[in-house]
């Protein structure tokens, strides 16, 4: 018996495949692939990097984000230590590997605790680093992986990420090309999370009220030096 | 929840829900919550409509060489350790995950938003051998409490009412105090939150949907506002992706491109929170992550609809603007259309999957006015297609004798405007004596009445209407 497999691809094929020689949409196909071509990237992202960290903070801020800045790494347990006080939260975090945020000082800004590796769902705060930013729509870039766990991008009800001004770009294409620098043409990390402001849900009575499954709160650290 | 099928008898669930207090009141909803934010959120994109327009070229040209990209696809998938399962019909997909639960040893399954999994029935049959499928999504969770299936793509649950949901979770979630306050959509909300993080923390298999699988590197895309389809895949030790064959999309920049229009349509955001790429199963020093990673590719129909005058609702992508925006749909809801697809896509997917004998009545469920086609980012032309299935109910003379004479006389006047024009000046009177009314619509046409639009009906919406006032006078004639 053939396969639903070759049973399905059969079928299309009978028809994509008619014209005879098929030649040209193997080549249409491996080209696309290969090349990947951007299509219309709105202009409304395309300014100078000054800008553009201006317009990841206003769009980050229209969907109930908080946007905090410093001006060099050495003051993100600072940051993030006023933060969680002025918010009458725990200063105690769950945080992955991630060498940026791993070789701070976390000790000298405070009582604060943190918790190594993935979130089991009993951490109030998870404290992340973001691989980028897109301005277009003030929306994170986050990479699985030991540094930066996915679950702490989910489980925490307050999630902090931690942001180099030098990685925000104007689009999402800018930072796919980054992603295939990082890893290689075609290759992608397990997960790859695009974040655009905390957890929502507009499920009852389409009215948008925040804090569903994912964090009720995000708040995102500029590194501008 | 057992899933009934009554496309067929769309005719009496329209009547049905017009005297539905609750589903009407629920039903204003719609247009209130979705029409202004998409109007603002296209507003303010000058470039909405050229992507578009390259939304719709990037689906025609992977439709055009969509066994080709399959194969691109799967080859990614099982490089990054991944499995693809073809399943030809709902049958297969639902055996395929049944095994993959069995296999370990599953006995709940929790599941992010899926139509797919909607339309192969998959959490009836996974009750049925012993496994408890729980929905996630805030919506699919209340309506899998009421026992009801969707009534709207990406809003499951828009026919609910905020008490009718206090009720629900009093009832089920019996191990909560009693005298606990519900009032606020705030408290409902908080409660779904903290009875699913548990069902999240301790699910075997988590089953999502797809949005997009690329196939340049074997990605599946989700996209939430919740977080619950994140929570769904990441936290169990096995996820299922369940995805028709025309979600693939080729590339990352593709995905991108029909992204922007994707929410922006759907609920006037210009991004969803949560839009996730997923590539095989956990890395070598991944701390978190499913152990395994399925892909069921489902079939079901639509390799048919390749090279057919359906092809163009293959690039549907599930949006919900065109049910948003149909007046039809705002007077009956989803659950009138009978099956998963409600609304004037499932107008014309319903019977391009089940066939002309179940889904032939709903094309019907239409005023023609064209409000579907101008607001769907993907450029479908969904009235011509449900015209097109009109027809052949049509020819095949599936429709009852009156019906079809006012066809004739729809199409002969579809074909001359003019004259079409002159007979419109005379109908209006014929329209008003059988209770056209301004605003709302009242009842519909198969439901023995008559629409109207607010707004000023398309051309061809006229000679429907037309159609409609003939075979109307013939019914009083007859009496
Ligand atoms: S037919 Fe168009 S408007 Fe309707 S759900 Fe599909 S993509 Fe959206």
């Amino acid at each position: 018996m053939m396969s639903s497999r070759d049973a399905i691809l059969g079928k299309i094929r009978s028809v994509t495949a008619a014209g005879g020689d098929d030649s040209k949409r193997h080549e249409a196909v491996e080209d696309r692939l290969l090349n990947h071509p951007s299509g219309t990237i709105p202009a409304r992202a395309q300014l100078k990097p000054k800008a553009q960290i201006e317009l990841f903070c206003q769009q980050a801020e229209a969907v109930q984000t908080s946007v905090g800045h410093v001006k060099s790494y050495a003051s993100v347990p600072k940051a993030v230590a006023d933060y969680l006080r002025e918010h009458n939260l725990p200063a105690e975090f769950r945080m992955g590997m991630d060498e940026r945020l791993n070789d701070l000082s976390w000790d000298k800004a405070g009582a604060l605790e943190v918790k190594s590796g993935p979130s089991d769902g009993n951490d109030l705060i998870g404290v992340s680093h973001a691989f980028g930013g897109i301005a277009e729509t003030g929306t994170l870039l986050m990479l699985s992986g030991e540094d930066n766990p996915t679950t702490v991008n989910f489980l925490p009800e307050t999630h902090i990420v931690v942001l180099k001004a030098g990685d925000i770009v104007g689009d999402y294409e800018a930072l796919w090309s980054e992603v295939r620098t990082k890893f290689g043409a075609g290759e992608m990390p397990r997960t790859v999370n695009w974040v655009t402001g905390p957890s929502r849900s507009g499920d009852i009575q389409q009215t948008m009220l925040l804090g569903a499954h994912g964090p009720r709160s995000l708040h995102i650290i500029v590194v501008d030096g | 929840m057992t899933q009934i099928i009554t496309t067929s008898n769309f005719k009496s669930n329209a009547r049905t829900a017009l005297d539905d207090k609750n589903l009407q009141k629920a039903l204003t909803h719609v247009e209130r919550g979705f029409i202004g934010k998409r109007r603002s959120a296209m507003d303010a994109l000058p470039e909405f409509d050229q992507l578009r327009d390259n939304a719709r070229d990037i689906k025609n040209h992977t439709l055009e060489n969509l066994d080709l990209y399959l194969e691109a696809y799967e080859e990614k998938v099982t490089k990054s350790g991944g499995k693809v399962h073809w399943a030809a019909d709902a049958e297969e997909a639902r055996n395929q995950i049944l095994k993959i639960c069995r296999d370990v040893g599953a006995k709940t399954v929790t599941k992010g938003k899926s139509m797919i999994a909607e339309e192969i029935g998959i959490n009836d049959f996974l009750e049925e051998n012993k496994i408890e499928p729980i929905e996630t999504d805030l919506g699919e969770y209340i309506i899998q409490l009421r026992g009801e299936t969707p009534s709207h793509i990406i809003a499951p649950a828009v026919h609910v009412l905020k008490e009718q949901v206090e009720e629900d979770f009093r009832r089920v979630h019996t191990h909560l105090p009693e005298a606990r306050n519900l009032e606020e959509p705030e408290s409902l909300l908080d409660e779904a939150r903290k009875v699913l993080r548990e069902k999240f923390l301790n699910a075997d298999v988590g089953i999502t949907g797809a949005n997009f699988l690329i196939a340049e590197t074997g990605t599946s895309v989700i996209v939430t506002n919740e977080g619950n389809g994140d929570l769904t895949q990441i936290l169990p030790k096995v996820h299922i992706v369940l995805a028709s064959i025309e979600k693939i999309t080729p590339t990352l920049e593709d995905v991108s491109q029909i992204l922007r229009v994707l929410a922006r349509s759907a609920t006037g955001q210009d991004m969803s929170v949560y839009t996730t790429f997923s590539t095989g199963p956990r890395r070598e020093g991944d701390p978190d992550g499913p152990e395994e990673y399925h892909v069921i590719l489902l079939d079901n129909g639509r390799s048919n609809m390749i090279g057919s005058e359906f092809q163009d609702m293959l690039r549907c992508i599930r949006c919900g603007s065109c049910m948003n925006h149909c007046p039809v749909y705002h007077a009956v809801g989803g659950h009138a259309y009978g099956w998963v697809y409600p609304g004037p896509m499932g107008a014309v997917l319903t019977p391009s999957l089940m066939g002309i004998k179940d889904g032939g009545q709903l094309p019907n469920a239409s005023t023609f006015c064209g409000r579907c086609e101008a607001v769907c980012p993907m450029r479908i032309p969904l009235p011509k297609m449900m015209r097109s299935w009109r027809e052949r109910e049509f020819e095949k003379h599936l429709n009852p004798s009156l019906q079809r004479w006012g066809l004739k006389a729809w199409a002969y006047f579809a074909k001359r405007p003019k004259l079409y024009h002159l007979a419109m000046s005379f109908a209006i009177p014929v329209l008003s004596k059988i209770g056209w009314k301004k605003g709302r619509i009242k009842s519909l046409p198969f439901a023995g009445g008559w629409t109207k639009y607010r707004d000023l009906p398309a051309p061809e919406s006229r000679t429907f209407q037309q159609q409609w006032a003939q075979r109307e006078a013939l019914k009083q004639e007859a009496k």
